[in-house]
């Protein structure tokens, strides 16, 4: 352990931008990214399913006010998501006394409220395109087995749906990962935020940001490689033979 | 910036082959306008300000005629060198780099900075010990975002904003304790302004110089080192006998 520090201490002697202070900021920022993308997307999951069923309803009642929720989060640039539901929320009136302000003055949740409901949007539409992609046979099948509606849904469509989505789903992983760059607008210390800092104290953009993006470049690694190593289990059926 | 250098060193071939020092009684001063309250035009389209004024006072103590030119900051170094103008008292922060090129007088203001917070809070001082556990705002990568960042990263939330604009935003929206700004944008965007109601908390700062620089300085060409020393003298002369006081209270109000 000691000689780790010494020689970390070696490799760091006569930098002036990578100190141990600034290396601790890029590791807040990957701790709070890492946290802001992982939630958003377990969170983004959780609501999509039942708005991706519910999405193909036949009652427009149902089926219309999601749409126009996708519609409005696909529709719009994050960014301007996250500015509404930080600096917008401020003018609600007698916001800063109700229960909620505690959670709304931290950059956290905000942030968090706008990646979740911006990934559980996508989410819904790939999931929906995926339900409605369902092969007929499967269904009639189904039918033809007695299954109820609800029963059908969760052992046939579902299950079939998810392993469809999961390439399309990858992907929507890997696009919040960059697109939670954002979260230093709202002053958030996220892995861009740490970049922007050492950039702006040291006047060193191609070290801040080449570093920052080699550990983005890394992230997005390991998301392929997990993504990878679950279509090979869910998709085994799909493979050829030989 | 290749360009910008080779002017510049164009201009000071030009400079250090044609003439020796001389003696001035007409100096031309080189300046950006505007950039209130330091320089500004007034709505009859007179050249007015804080270093207008001091300028156009310095030259009587030093005994010549002035005259004002007005030059885009980007160019104002390689005008001087180029001899469209004799001095430059346009806001210039004396720094290392700027002092190989140009002679600078001693500095005549230093830009303070200052801690704002709401008026109902109950700060009052801002030591480490009672801003433990607040949250401060600052502009990413100014001096002040330096200056808090080394104080008081370890006790203190800091917030960096991208602009002065959101920050105040997020100090309406109860989102910050406190802030620390230049002092005449604090000024003039919380303090001047109507039903806001906010308050400086202790003094203005201007040290330790290693994070708030050297202050402005009347920039001269190298060689006119005898001009700088007769505006230095005469800058001297202003501050001890009130005249400094006087214009700096008329461009930046009372002192607290």
């Amino acid at each position: 352990m000691l000689d780790i520090s010494a020689w970390f201490n070696d490799l760091l002697a006569g930098n002036l931008i990578f100190t141990a202070q600034t290396l601790g900021y890029y590791w807040e920022g990957l701790v709070t990214t890492t946290q802001l993308v992982f939630l958003s997307l377990v969170i983004g999951l959780v609501m999509a399913v039942p708005l991706a069923v519910l999405r193909g309803s036949k009652h427009p009642w149902i089926r219309l006010p999601i749409y126009f929720y996708t519609y409005v989060f696909r529709g719009t640039p994050l960014l301007i998501q996250l500015y509404i539901i930080y600096y917008g929320v401020v003018f609600v009136d007698g916001i800063q006394d109700s229960f909620l302000w505690p959670v709304l003055r931290e950059a956290f949740y905000p942030a968090l409220i706008a990646f979740t409901l911006n990934t559980a949007a996508y989410t819904t539409e790939i999931f929906h395109g995926a339900i409605k992609a369902t092969a007929r046979g499967e269904i009639e099948a189904a039918r033809a087995y007695g299954m109820s509606q609800n029963l059908m849904m969760r052992r046939i469509i579902l299950p079939s749906a998810f392993r469809r989505a999961l390439p399309a789903y990858g992907n929507e992983v890997i696009f919040m990962l960059h697109a939670s760059a954002i979260a230093s607008v709202v002053t958030l210390m996220d892995l861009t935020g740490a970049a922007r800092f050492v950039y702006a104290r040291y006047y060193a953009p191609f070290e801040a940001f080449l570093f920052v993006a080699a550990i983005y470049l890394c992230l997005t690694f390991a998301i392929l490689y997990f993504f990878r190593f679950l279509e090979k289990k869910l998709l085994a059926h799909l493979r050829p033979l030989s | 910036m290749k360009k910008l250098l080779s002017v510049s060193l164009l201009g000071l071939a030009v400079a250090a082959t044609t003439a020796q020092a001389r003696d001035y009684d007409h100096v031309r001063i080189g300046v950006d306008v505007p950039y209130e309250p330091m320089e500004y035009r007034t709505p009859e389209g007179e050249l007015t300000g804080f270093d207008i004024d001091l300028g156009n006072e310095l030259c009587e103590r030093v005994g010549v005629t002035c005259e004002w030119i007005e030059q885009e900051w980007d160019g104002i170094v390689p005008g001087l060198l180029a001899r469209n103008y004799d001095a430059i008292m346009s806001s210039m922060t004396i720094n290392d780099e700027r002092r190989q090129t140009v002679l600078f007088s001693e500095p005549y203001f230093t830009p303070p900075s200052a801690w704002f917070a709401p008026a109902t809070s109950e700060l009052e001082e801002t030591s480490q010990e009672s801003l433990e556990g607040k949250t401060i705002g600052v502009q990413r990568g100014t001096l002040q975002d330096n200056y808090v960042t080394d104080m008081y990263g370890s006790v203190a939330d800091i917030n960096r904003y991208s602009t002065a604009d959101d920050m105040v935003l997020d100090m309406e929206a109860e989102r910050l304790d406190i802030v620390f700004l230049d002092y005449p944008v604090g000024k003039s965007t919380l303090i001047d302004s109507e039903n806001r109601a906010y308050q400086v908390i202790g003094e203005k700062i201007t040290e330790p110089k290693e994070y708030f620089g050297d202050g402005f300085g009347i920039a001269f060409r190298q060689r006119d080192e005898a001009l700088a020393e007769r505006f230095n003298e005469a800058l001297e002369e202003v501050q001890q006998d009130g005249t400094y006081d006087e214009i700096h209270q008329k461009y930046f109000g009372e002192e607290e």
